[in-house]
C-alpha cells in the first residue's frame, strides 16, 4: 500500500467530516465541490477539507478506495455520505443534521473548519 | 455532439433501469459533457442514496471513464 493511501485512509477515518474537494474552501475550483462545501457548512458541519488538485494520485487513490468515481466526496466518520447531489439533498430536507448529530454527538457545530494535506 | 453524448447516455441507463417510469439525460450547459441525469425506479427501493447513485455509475462507468462525461448530476427516486 502506498503512503499516499494510507495518509488519505487516515483522514477519511480520522476526520470527523472530510470534504475531498477540487480547490481549498478558501478558494473552491468547482462548482460541485462548492456545492458540498455550502451544504455542509449550512448543517453546520465541522468540515476537514483535502484539496485533489496538486497530484492526480490523490483521486486515484480516493476512488480506488471509495469505489465513487466523482469528486466532491464526503465521508462522516469514515463513511461514504456521498457527492455533492447527495449531501445538498441531505441538507434539505435536514437529514444531514440528524446524521451529523447521530455520528458526531450534539456539539458537531463547535468543531472548526480546517484543511488538511494528504501529501507527503 | 450534445445530441450525441445524449444518445449514448440515454441506451445505457434504459438498459441498467428497464422498468425505470421516469429516464431523463439533460445536457446542462449544451456542451455535450455536463450531464444532469434523473431516473426513478423499483431498483433503488431500500437502497441508500449512495448505494443508488453507485447504481447510476455503474450503468455510466464507460462513457464516466472515457471522459464523455466531465461533469453528473443525479436524482434517483423510487418509482412515479
Amino acid at each position: 500500500m502506498t503512503e499516499l493511501r494510507t495518509r488519505i485512509e487516515e483522514v477519511v477515518s480520522g476526520e470527523p467530516v472530510a470534504l475531498f474537494m477540487k480547490g481549498t474552501p478558501a478558494l473552491v475550483m468547482c462548482s460541485n465541490s462548492e456545492r458540498a462545501l455550502h451544504a455542509l457548512r449550512s448543517a453546520g458541519a465541522p468540515v476537514t477539507a483535502v484539496d485533489i488538485l496538486p497530484d492526480p494520485h490523490i483521486r486515484e487513490e480516493l476512488s480506488a478506495l471509495s469505489g465513487w468515481p466523482t469528486i466532491p466526496q464526503v465521508f462522516i466518520r469514515g463513511e461514504l455520505v456521498g457527492g455533492a447531489d447527495i449531501v445538498e439533498e441531505l441538507a434539505a430536507s435536514g437529514e444531514l443534521e440528524q446524521k451529523l448529530e447521530q455520528s458526531l454527538g450534539p456539539e458537531y457545530r463547535n468543531g472548526t473548519e480546517r484543511v488538511v494535506d494528504v501529501l507527503a | 455532439m450534445t445530441a450525441m453524448a445524449i444518445e449514448r447516455l440515454q441506451p445505457l441507463l434504459e438498459r441498467a433501469f428497464p422498468d425505470a417510469t421516469e429516464l431523463e439525460v439533460v445536457d446542462r450547459t449544451g456542451g455535450g459533457d455536463h450531464f444532469q441525469v434523473t431516473v426513478a425506479s423499483r431498483r433503488f427501493e431500500g437502497l441508500s442514496l449512495v448505494d443508488q447513485h453507485r447504481l447510476v455509475y455503474e450503468a455510466l462507468a464507460d462513457p464516466l471513464e472515457d471522459g464523455t462525461i466531465h461533469e453528473l448530476r443525479i436524482k434517483t427516486k423510487g418509482p412515479t
